[in-house]
C-alpha cells in the first residue's frame, strides 16, 4: 500500500456554538480501501465528511486529500479536490430545478463540459445501475419516493468516476434487496475501479459488505477502527454494544428515563 | 443604563448585517465580470424575473397613470391650471411613479420567490451539493439573477413608463375632455430625457437590490422550513426599504447640484 493515505484525517475539532461535536477524530483511508463510519445517531459523523469536503471549516485539526492540506486551502487547491469526489448526501439533496438525469449529469456537464448527448447517455446508464429506469429521466426528484431520490443522489455521486467516494447512509430508506444492489454497487466501484470510499452506516450487514475497515466514532473520536473480520471479536464494550443493539451496557445513550 | 445595552446591542448587530451584505454584494459583482457564465440560467431568469412580472407592472403603471391624471385634474383646477396634468402624468411617471411601484411589486413578487428559492436549496443540502459537484453556487445560482434583474427592471420600467402615460391620457381624452392631440403634445412638450433615463437608471439599481437581496437572505437561511420563511420575509421587506431609501438617493444624484 503506497505510504501516503488517500484521505488523513488528524486530530480533527469541529463545534457548533458551545457544543462540541468532533473532539479530535484520526482517520486514515488508503488509496482504494473502503472504510465504514458507523456511530450513534448525532454523533458527528454527517459532520465529519462535510469536514473532509470543506463544506463546514473545522476548528482545527487537519484533513489531508492525497498528502494536501486542505484546511485553510486555496480556491484551486479545493476545485482540485472536489473534481476527483463524489458525494452522497443524507437527503440526497437533487436539486429539484432539474429532471433527474439532469441531476445525475450534472457532474459531467457543468464539471466536466461532457456534451448534452452523451452525458445524458451516461445518466441513463448510471440511472440503471442504481435500478431505476429510463423512463423516470426526465421526471422531477420531487415526484420520487425517498429512496428513489437517494437512489439518484447516488448514481450522481458516482457518474463522474471519482477516485474518492463518500456516501451519507446510502442504505438508508431503502429495501433489503435494493440495499444489497447499492451495496453490490459501492463494492464495484471500489474493488473493481480502484476508489477510495468513506461511507457512513447504521447497517452492520451493509457495513461488513462493503467495507475493509471499520471506524466507530464515540463522543467526537474515533475510539475503535480495525478490519470487518476483527469487528466480532473486538473486546472493546462500546463497540459490542452497538453492534448488538443492547440498551444496557456502557455507552452514554442520552436517554432520559422516567 | 439598563436602556443602553439593547440599544448598543441592535446597532452593532445593524452594522454586522450591512457588512456582510457589503461582502456579498462585491462578491457577486466580482463573479459577476470573471468567468464561468452560465447563458441558459441568465436566459431563464430573465424570463422568470422579467417576462413574468410584465403583467403586474403593468396593471400597477396603468392604474397609476389613470389616477394620477384625476388627482391632478382635481386639485389644479383649483388654480385654472389644467393644462399642466398631461406634464405632469408623464414626469411622475417617469420619474417617480413607474420605477417606484415597479420595483416594489417586482420586489414582493420575484424577491421573495429568489429568497424562498435558494434558502429551500441551502436547507436541504443543494447548495453544498452544488459545491461538491465542482459548480460554484454564486456563478451558478446569485449571479444570473442578478444579472436578471439588473437588465431586465429598466425594460419593465420603460413599458411601465409607456403604460403609465397610455392611462393617463384614457382618463384625459376620455374622462376629463381633454383634446387628444393637444394632450399629447403637452406630453412631449416638457418632457427630457434625463426624466426618462434617470427613471431607467433607477429601475436598474431596484432590480439590483431586489435580485441581491433575495439571493443573500435566501443564501443565507438556515433552521428549515420556518427559517426559509423567514428569509422570504426579510427579502421582501429590506429590499423594500433599500429601494426607497435609494431612490431618495439616486434623485438626489440626478436632480440637486
Ligand atoms: N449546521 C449545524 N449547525 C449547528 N449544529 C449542527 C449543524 N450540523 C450538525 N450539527 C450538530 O452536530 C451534531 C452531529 O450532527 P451530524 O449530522 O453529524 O450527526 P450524524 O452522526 O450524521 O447523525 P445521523 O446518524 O442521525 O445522521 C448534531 O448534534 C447536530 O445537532
Ligand atoms: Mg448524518
Amino acid at each position: 500500500m503506497s505510504n501516503s493515505p488517500k484521505i488523513s484525517l488528524t486530530d480533527l475539532h469541529k463545534g457548533f456554538g458551545t457544543k462540541k461535536v468532533l473532539q479530535g477524530v484520526n482517520l486514515d483511508v488508503a488509496a482504494g480501501e473502503s472504510v465504514a463510519i458507523i456511530g450513534g445517531s448525532g454523533t458527528g459523523k454527517s459532520v465529519t465528511l462535510k469536514c473532509v469536503l470543506g463544506l463546514l471549516t473545522p476548528d482545527s485539526g487537519s484533513v489531508k486529500i492525497d498528502g494536501v492540506e486542505m484546511v485553510g486551502a486555496g480556491r484551486n487547491a479545493q476545485d482540485a479536490m472536489l473534481a476527483k469526489t463524489g458525494m452522497l448526501f443524507q437527503g440526497a439533496a437533487l436539486f429539484d430545478s432539474l429532471p433527474v438525469w439532469e441531476n445525475v449529469a450534472f457532474g459531467l456537464i457543468e464539471g466536466q463540459g461532457t456534451d448534452r448527448k452523451k452525458a445524458y447517455d451516461i445518466a441513463i446508464a448510471r440511472l440503471a445501475d442504481v435500478g431505476l429506469g429510463a423512463e423516470m429521466a426526465d421526471m422531477s426528484p420531487a415526484s420520487l419516493s425517498g429512496g428513489m431520490q437517494k437512489r439518484v443522489g447516488l448514481a450522481r455521486a458516482i457518474a463522474t468516476q471519482p477516485e474518492i467516494l463518500f456516501f451519507d447512509e446510502p442504505t438508508t430508506g431503502i429495501d433489503p434487496i435494493m440495499g444489497d444492489v447499492i451495496n453490490d454497487l459501492i463494492v464495484k466501484c471500489t474493488r473493481e475501479l480502484g476508489a477510495c470510499a468513506l461511507t457512513i452506516t447504521h447497517d452492520m450487514a451493509s457495513a461488513r459488505k462493503i467495507a475493509d475497515r471499520i471506524a466507530f466514532l464515540y463522543q467526537g473520536k474515533i475510539i475503535w477502527d480495525g478490519p470487518v473480520a476483527d469487528v466480532e471479536n473486538s473486546d472493546n464494550p462500546y463497540l459490542q454494544q452497538f453492534i448488538s443493539g443492547n440498551t444496557e451496557g456502557p455507552l452514554d445513550l442520552d436517554l432520559k428515563h422516567l | 443604563m439598563p436602556i443602553l445595552a439593547p440599544i448598543g446591542r441592535v446597532f452593532l448587530a445593524f452594522l454586522a448585517v450591512v457588512g456582510r451584505v457589503t461582502v456579498f454584494a462585491a462578491k457577486t459583482l466580482l463573479h459577476c465580470v470573471t468567468p464561468r457564465f452560465y447563458f441558459r440560467l441568465i436566459l431563464k431568469q430573465m424570463c422568470e424575473i422579467g417576462y413574468f412580472s410584465l403583467p403586474v407592472v403593468a396593471m400597477t403603471t396603468l392604474f397609476a397613470g389613470m389616477v394620477l391624471a384625476l388627482q391632478s385634474y382635481s386639485g389644479f383646477s383649483r388654480f385654472s391650471a389644467e393644462s399642466a396634468v398631461a406634464t405632469v402624468v408623464v414626469i411622475s411617471i417617469t420619474r417617480e411613479l413607474g420605477p417606484v411601484l415597479a420595483g416594489l411589486m417586482v420586489a414582493g413578487r420575484v424577491g421573495a420567490a429568489i429568497a424562498a428559492e435558494i434558502g429551500t436549496m441551502r436547507v436541504t443540502e443543494q447548495i453544498d451539493a452544488l459545491v461538491t459537484l465542482s459548480t460554484n453556487p454564486f456563478k451558478y445560482l446569485v449571479v444570473p439573477r442578478v444579472l436578471a434583474g439588473l437588465v431586465t427592471l429598466p425594460i419593465l420600467v420603460f413599458i411601465g413608463d409607456i403604460l403609465g402615460v397610455l392611462g393617463g391620457y384614457m382618463v384625459g381624452v376620455n374622462k376629463l375632455s381633454f383634446n387628444s392631440g393637444a394632450y399629447i403634445q403637452n406630453t412631449f412638450q416638457y418632457l427630457e430625457t434625463l426624466d426618462v433615463v434617470s427613471g431607467l437608471v433607477k429601475a436598474a439599481v431596484f432590480g439590483f437590490i431586489i435580485t441581491l437581496m433575495g439571493c443573500y437572505q435566501g443564501y443565507y437561511s438556515r433552521g428549515g422550513a420556518q427559517g426559509v420563511g423567514q428569509a422570504t420575509t426579510n427579502a421582501v421587506v429590506s429590499s423594500s426599504i433599500l429601494i426607497l431609501i435609494s431612490n431618495y438617493i439616486v434623485t438626489e444624484l440626478f436632480f440637486v447640484r
